[in-house]
């Protein structure tokens, strides 16, 4: 399977951030024919693509955006989710980077399929270049005549707002995205009602990921056949593929979706050299994770979700035979114990649990019936959660103790880490012996 | 809720008349981007942090005061988000990612290494004022593993001893140069005032694109790889128009335009959108 630059295609042009790179390299053409188009017509041509959410869910934009109520006269709202925050995802933010027009006329051709003239594009607060580059890329299209009133002369008009978050992993989540952005706590609405029907102000909105939205202009451009002639029957076109950790040349990748790690890895240069891999997550650290017995599995949102994982956001992370898998999900679990909002008690107490039993196995301090106990919390989080980011903390766990049953034993019979840290790292260094037992300079992780 | 800006004589804040002035002028402005002026106060409380260096007691009633909501609404908010201090922070943070891949790429070992250096820990701050040491969460740069922030510019492909020197020339006040993003580090006020939507012209300095950005666009350009031709130009306009939504099928007539009667008195005795599913 060969690699498909669509996205990315312009990465390495000369100040490729600019309007007038993009318009050389064919930007806004897809507008243009967007703008003579009944929005109806743009709406179904992304629904005969087959173009998925590619933030993690993975459900049909086309649909999603079918399922805004009749126009009744109000605003509605298309909101771009820009944080992207999911541990081990790094698509959107180099887009942004590169190549926010991409966005951009994304943005404007589903507002004006949507009937939308108030978009927002809420990315998150913690990078700083991609926030000035948005912000510089909204005001260039201003001036082309791609935002404002009138736009093109085809009456539809638009105005959009950058907006910068302030450091919340939950804001991910689309709910708590739309109060954030009203100005309250980041936490996540009961649902129904969808944001379709009562999302930004109770307003009708679609919010959709960034590469979701950078995917229309080529789609309405070049016809909804070509984008599904590339992928799979169930999972049509090109994603953002993101290599990370122990392998050679780590990076974006954009290829058909169905391309499979091998096929990444053999592009890539192979996992780091004289290493072999130990474990990957095919889509984020909240996707259960994979072995080498995965890496002939088509990456697609069917054959990952068949082979007991989720698609996700393709975020690739690489880890060696170096790398103790109690350790990474130790830290993961840190992480959604810090970020969980705190709403609803499953995953308020039970990230706090899950963290403080990892992190006494991690120490060596682990007893017998304490890999029972972490099932046990996870099980009573899944499902029973708020949100889907209680059920994003159980993955690693359960998918990793099911994997590496005999590596968490080891931790509790051993009483302590087998793993030399500095093992893993890409310099050599001598681990400060911070924490009492072999867990120098690991176990003293997450944010207390 | 009111948009309208408090008379100055009322206020509870104790910022000098110039500062409040200049702090309503901006807030206004944010609040006029929205059209729920509470959409503004994550950017007015960047907004407080480029003045005051974190989120003041005077900085939470002064957006009170101008959402026309108690400084409890305010400081509920503000307490939730990490990116707003409580206490006044360095010139500089310094965000070592310690979430699992960049820690164990090294993460771990740079954080250690910064710590003793500086003699600080997690959300610490250097008696000069100059560094607050963060541990960061994933900030999706995992292709350049390990990752350290400084004002949440990118560096990238850190070491322990690339961030002690990092580190060293924030201390003596010397430019830093981040691997992508502005010519130079600005402070945190500076930052702060961006992150508010208030632009500092320094857009266009730095790359589009590290290495690992374009590693599988390089394999495609050096193996002749494209995404499949786009068709003649007619032939997309057929392949984008060819179909109407078939009648029946899910959503199918929630994005018709109104035609009759029924469409448009939908909403009149149910919710807006109620059978949309």
């Amino acid at each position: 399977m060969t690699l498909t630059p669509v996205l990315t295609d312009t990465w390495d042009k000369d100040r490729s951030w600019r309007l007038a790179t993009y318009e050389r390299a064919g930007g806004y053409a897809g507008l243009k024919k967007a703008l003579r188009m009944e929005p109806g017509e743009i709406v179904q041509a992304v629904k005969d693509s087959g173009l998925r959410g590619r933030g993690g869910a993975g459900f049909p934009t086309g649909m999603k955006w079918g399922f805004l109520p009749p126009p009744d006269g109000g605003p509605r709202y298309l909101v771009v989710n820009a944080d992207e925050s999911e541990p081990g995802t790094c698509k959107d933010i180099p887009l942004m980077l590169a190549s926010p027009q991409h966005l951009i006329e994304g943005v404007a051709i589903t507002s004006y399929a949507i009937g939308c003239d108030h978009a927002f594009i809420y990315v998150r607060g913690e990078v700083l270049h991609v926030y000035r580059r948005l912000l510089n890329a909204v005001e260039e299209a201003y001036r082309a005549g791609y935002l404002g009133k009138n736009i093109q002369g085809s009456g539809f008009d638009l105005d959009i707002t950058v907006h910068a978050g302030a450091g919340a992993y939950i804001c991910g989540e689309e709910t708590a995205l739309l109060d954030s952005l009203e100005g309250l706590r980041g936490q996540p609405r009961l649902k129904p009602p969808f944001p379709a029907v009562a999302g930004l102000y109770a307003r009708p909105t679609v919010v959709n990921n960034v590469e979701s939205i950078a995917s229309v202009p080529a789609i309405v451009a070049n016809g909804a056949d070509w984008f599904a002639s590339m992928g799979t029957e169930k999972s049509q076109g090109h994603g953002l593929f993101s290599l990370s950790g122990h392998v050679t040349r780590p990076g974006q990748y954009e290829a058909p979706l169905g391309i499979t790690l091998r096929e990444l890895l053999d592009l890539a240069g192979g996992v780091r050299a004289g290493h072999e891999l130990k474990f990957w997550t095919p889509g984020g650290s909240s996707t259960p994770i994979f072995t080498a017995d995965h890496l002939d599995t088509p990456l697609d949102y069917e054959s990952v979700g068949a082979a007991g994982s989720m698609l996700g956001t393709r975020a690739l992370q690489i880890f060696d035979e170096t790398v103790c898998v109690v350790r990474a999900v130790s830290r993961w679990t840190d992480f959604y114990a810090h970020e969980s909002c705190g709403k609803c008690t499953p995953c308020r107490e039970g990230t706090y649990w899950l963290k403080q039993v990892l992190h006494r196995i991690e120490a060596g301090e682990g007893a017998d019936g304490d890999l029972e106990l972490l099932l046990d919390l996870c099980d009573n989080i899944l499902g029973k959660a708020f949100c889907a980011l209680g059920d994003g903390a159980t993955s690693p766990i359960t998918s990793s103790v099911q994997l590496f049953r005999d590596e968490y034993q080891a931790h509790i019979d051993g009483h302590g880490c087998p793993f030399d840290p500095s093992a893993s790292a890409l310099f050599p260094y001598t681990p400060k012996t911070r924490t009492p037992g072999a867990l120098a300079g690991a176990g003293a992780g997450g944010h207390r | 809720m009111t948009a309208e800006p408090v008379e100055t004589p009322t206020t509870k804040t104790r910022y000098d008349a110039e500062t409040l002035a200049s702090l309503t002028a901006d807030a206004t402005q944010i609040m006029a981007r929205y059209p729920d002026p509470r959409s503004g106060l994550l950017p007015m409380l960047h907004l407080v942090q480029s003045v005051d260096g974190y989120v003041s007691r005077d900085g939470i009633l002064f957006c009170a005061e101008m959402l026309g909501i108690t400084a409890a609404e305010v400081s509920a908010v503000a307490t939730f988000y990490t990116q707003y201090k409580r206490r006044p922070n360095g010139t500089y943070t310094v965000g070592v990612c310690t979430n699992t891949l960049c820690a164990v790429m090294g993460g771990d070992a740079i954080f250690d290494e910064l710590s003793d250096h500086l003699g600080v820990g997690h959300d610490e701050t250097t008696p000069d004022g100059a560094i607050t040491l963060e541990r960061v969460e994933c900030n999706a740069a995992c292709d350049y593993a390990p990752v350290v922030m400084v004002n949440w510019e990118f560096f990238d492909n850190q070491t322990p001893e690339s961030a002690t020197a990092l580190a060293d020339k924030l201390i003596l006040g010397e430019d830093v140069v981040p691997t992508r993003g502005a010519a130079s580090v600005c402070s945190f006020k500076q930052m702060s005032r961006v992150l508010a939507g208030f632009p500092d012209g320094r857009a266009d300095e730095g790359v589009g694109a590290g290495a690992p950005t374009l590693a599988g666009l390089s394999v495609a350009r050096e193996r002749g790889w494209t995404a499949p031709e786009a068709p003649a130009a007619d032939a997309a306009d057929g392949a984008t128009g060819q179909t109407s939504p078939p009648v029946g099928t899910p959503g199918s007539s929630a994005e018709r335009t109104p035609t009759t009667a029924p469409d448009t008195s939908v909403g009149k005795d149910k919710k807006s959108g109620e059978d949309a599913k």
